[in-house]
């Protein structure tokens, strides 16, 4: 019978969260989301949503049979990655360009930096601003009930308060943008299930949220805070990307740091910016700053006093 | 009330339901019991017995004169069968003394209680501990004389009674508390003799309201005045060395520094019960208690063995398997050592036998670092283990000591929580050893 015993080095137990399973929460934090999309704009988000997920997970099985790699497409990450993509995007984005994005996300932000956990910014937010700068017209289209019109940050930018939607349309994501971004309650369900799972602390979200307001409040655009955060990808973007473990930092105090400086990029870019929105590019800028955040916040070693320089 | 603990730590499944209520069994071995000479830190035991010679309870089979060491005895009386190599816990082989049992059990005539001992100079003591063989029970198996003689300097203000048991499955600590609360008061008050000055804590997991109802009750009916019952937080690793000072006394220190250099000596129950067995009963320390657990044993116990005592009877005395183990372990899940075969003897170390399945060991593959911080916010140390164990996989030793690796405790705490799987204590201890390694040949040039 031992000859069969398996020796190793401790610890011999697992916590039985694994990689998969935090994907897996993911995916089931984002399907409000979804849903509110699908409700809002009809069936053609679903598709969007499924070009997306296909075309990523595809993408990542390809790559890695093509250059010989073990293939983790099972770990669902493709899948995450692919998902968030399709919330960025608006619901009429032609299916060929999805699966472009899709295909940059994947391959270039992704695989050539050395695949799951090596990329250096969000994959699925540095896919957006590939087609944003690629096809500006089309991911600029936003159509809610069959018709075309101004989202509510382009409403503010222009100064047009008062045209504002209501708070509840507002809230429930009955607004204009993109396929996963519109409905703060949908997101909100996510991330109580992300929280309740213990796949992310609530630090990330919370301080950049309320930075944002803070500083949109501050900086005098009119709006008031509430209709700051509603609008836009601002909830979508602080607790979907942000929180990728991958691009941020890895301690709470770093993630505060890090969450703050997304706030104050995006409050920056919305009032000043050439842009009406600015959580994608906050996020791809911080993330480039999280292995400086890492090591200005390195734990203190139990029992050392912190060393100076 | 919000119970004192530490920084980090892990909320691993207890698993301790399977034994806790099995009383401590005895057990008498069969045939031979193998002494290895190498049972605690320090070192090794020479052997002092040739074949063929007849040795009774309490006979010296192995000594070294040096002073971190302690002496090897004989649990069992009969004739020395034969002095050689034979297979060991860690899966070496060992100089071991093979004694084969007499069944008589006869105690050698040197081995008597101390006289007067409530007033004899408390030096006294110290030699007995050392001739009893004692050591840290708690699995770290520190010569327990060495501990207690600390430089003239230090000053001890806490004397930490260790009862906290945070390894999973493990119930021998809980046990003997249940069975022995006397005893291992008695023993506080013993040792404090020593150290007149300090403040005896005993110090528990609130995990045993029992146990810690029980010694409250045994420490007030006592009379000892300096003596408080400290109920912990249920975290693991709480039962470490710098974990429980950290938890009780607020204090901090350096991986190079002694609990004594923050006036603290930690004693495990089991090492207190020894020290009062010793003095007042006149008895050497050559039993132990060990915990035979783990799903795949049919009747899993607590068993007072000889050390000495095959591994394999105990899983037998336990009626077998009733499932196929994949691994099987000395001590607990967390920091014990897998062994490769049953025939090997319990040892003064060896607080459990762990049988796992594969359903419960869970090995699955190891998949790329997803930089989640899991590990981090889990090290009760402050190390970033993502990225240390990078670094000994690329032998980059000197960035790994940097890191601070060294400070590495070993507590399982990272790769328990890693969602890849990642081997990340094991990469630590591997860069330990190889810096430690390098620095032996270091100060060998």
């Amino acid at each position: 019978m031992e000859r069969l015993l398996v020796v190793s080095s401790s610890p011999h137990i697992h916590s039985p969260l694994d990689t998969r399973k935090i994907m897996g929460w993911v995916l089931a934090a984002l399907a409000p989301a979804g849903l509110a999309g699908v409700y809002f704009f009809g069936v053609r988000a679903a598709a969007v949503m499924a070009v997306c997920v296909i075309s990523c997970v595809a993408f990542e099985y390809l790559w890695q049979k093509l250059t010989k790699r073990t293939v983790t497409t099972d770990d669902l990450s493709a899948a995450v990655t692919g998902l968030l993509l399709a919330y960025n995007l608006p619901p009429s984005i032609p299916f060929w360009m999805a699966s472009v994005g899709s295909l940059f996300a994947i391959i270039v932000v992704k695989q050539l930096y050395g695949g799951l956990g090596c990329n250096i910014v969000n994959p699925a937010l540095a896919g957006r601003a590939m087609m944003l700068t690629s096809w500006p017209v089309p991911m600029t289209t936003w159509t809610v009930n069959g018709v075309s019109g101004a989202t509510p940050l382009a409403l503010i930018k222009a100064g047009a308060i008062s045209d504002l939607p209501s708070w509840t349309d507002m809230f429930i994501g009955n607004i204009g943008g993109c396929i996963g971004e519109t409905s703060a309650a949908a997101l909100l369900i996510g991330f109580a299930i992300l929280l309740y799972k213990d796949i992310i602390k609530w630090h990330i979200p919370v301080v950049y949220i309320a930075v944002t307001a803070a500083l949109c409040a501050l900086f005098g655009r009119g709006a008031a805070p509430l209709q700051e955060i509603f609008a836009g990808g601002l909830f979508l973007g602080a607790i979907f990307m942000a929180t990728d473990y991958t691009t941020s930092p890895i301690t709470t105090r770093g993630q505060i740091i890090f969450a703050a400086g997304c706030g104050v990029l995006t409050a920056l870019i919305r009032r000043w910016g050439g842009y009406p929105e600015g959580v994608s590019y906050s996020i791809l800028i911080m993330n480039l700053t999280v292995p400086l955040i890492d090591r200005a916040t390195k734990p203190r070693i139990f029992g050392e006093v912190k060393k100076h320089g | 009330m919000k119970l004192p603990t530490f920084w980090g730590g892990i909320h691993p499944p207890q698993s301790k339901e399977l034994t806790v209520g099995e009383s401590i069994v005895s057990y008498r071995p069969q045939g031979e019991l193998v002494f290895p000479m190498a049972q605690h830190i320090g070192a090794p035991c020479a052997p002092v017995v040739a074949k063929g010679d007849r040795v009774l309870v309490g006979t010296r089979l192995g000594n070294n004169d040096a002073f971190v060491s302690a002496p090897v005895l004989s649990s069992v009386s009969g004739t020395v069968k034969d002095v050689t190599l034979r297979l060991t816990v860690p899966g070496t082989f060992e100089t071991c003394v093979v004694v084969e049992d007499d069944g008589k059990n006869e105690l050698a005539p040197e081995w008597r209680p101390l006289e007067n001992y409530e007033t004899a100079d408390p030096k006294e003591y110290i030699k007995r501990i050392r001739d009893a063989g004692i050591v840290g029970f708690g699995g770290a198996t520190f010569p327990t004389a060495v501990k207690l003689s600390p430089p003239p300097d230090k000053k001890i203000r806490w004397l930490i009674i260790n009862g906290v048991e945070c390894e999973p499955y493990l119930n021998c600590d809980n046990r003997l508390m249940l069975e022995n609360a006397e005893k291992i008061v008695k023993g506080t008050v013993l040792v404090m003799r020593l150290f007149p000055e300090a403040k005896g804590i005993i110090a528990i997991e609130n995990n045993k309201p029992e146990a810690i109802a029980l010694l409250n009750e045994t420490v007030s009916k006592s009379g000892a005045e300096n003596i408080t019952v400290q109920p912990l937080a249920v975290k693991y690793p709480q039962g470490a060395e710098k974990m429980l000072i950290e938890a009780l006394t607020g204090q901090e220190f350096v991986i190079t520094a002694l609990p004594a250099d923050v006036g603290c000596i930690i004693l495990n129950v089991r090492t207190v019960y020894q020290i009062y067995s010793a003095i007042v009963e006149g008895l050497p320390a050559v039993t132990r208690i060990v915990t035979v657990t783990g799903d795949a044993v049919a009747h899993p116990k607590n068993i007072r063995v000889p050390q000495g005592t095959m591994i394999r009877e105990l899983i037998d005395l336990c009626g077998g398997f009733k499932e196929q183990p994949v691994k099987i372990l000395a001590g607990g899940p967390m920091m014990g050592m897998s062994m490769r075969s049953l025939d090997v003897p319990v040892v003064k170390g060896t607080s459990g036998i762990l049988c796992l399945t594969a359903k419960s060991t869970m090995l699955k593959p190891i998949r790329a670092c997803l930089h989640c911080g899991r590990c981090v916010s889990a090290c009760p140390m402050g190390l970033v283990p993502t990225v240390l164990e990078p670094l000994v996989h690329a032998r980059q030793y000197k960035r790994f000591e940097e890191e601070g690796g060294m400070n590495c405790i070993e507590c399982g705490s990272c790769t328990y929580m890693c969602p890849a799987n990642r081997p990340l204590t094991q990469g630590c201890r591997d860069g330990k050893a190889s810096v430690a390694a390098m620095r032996r040949k270091a100060a060998a040039k």
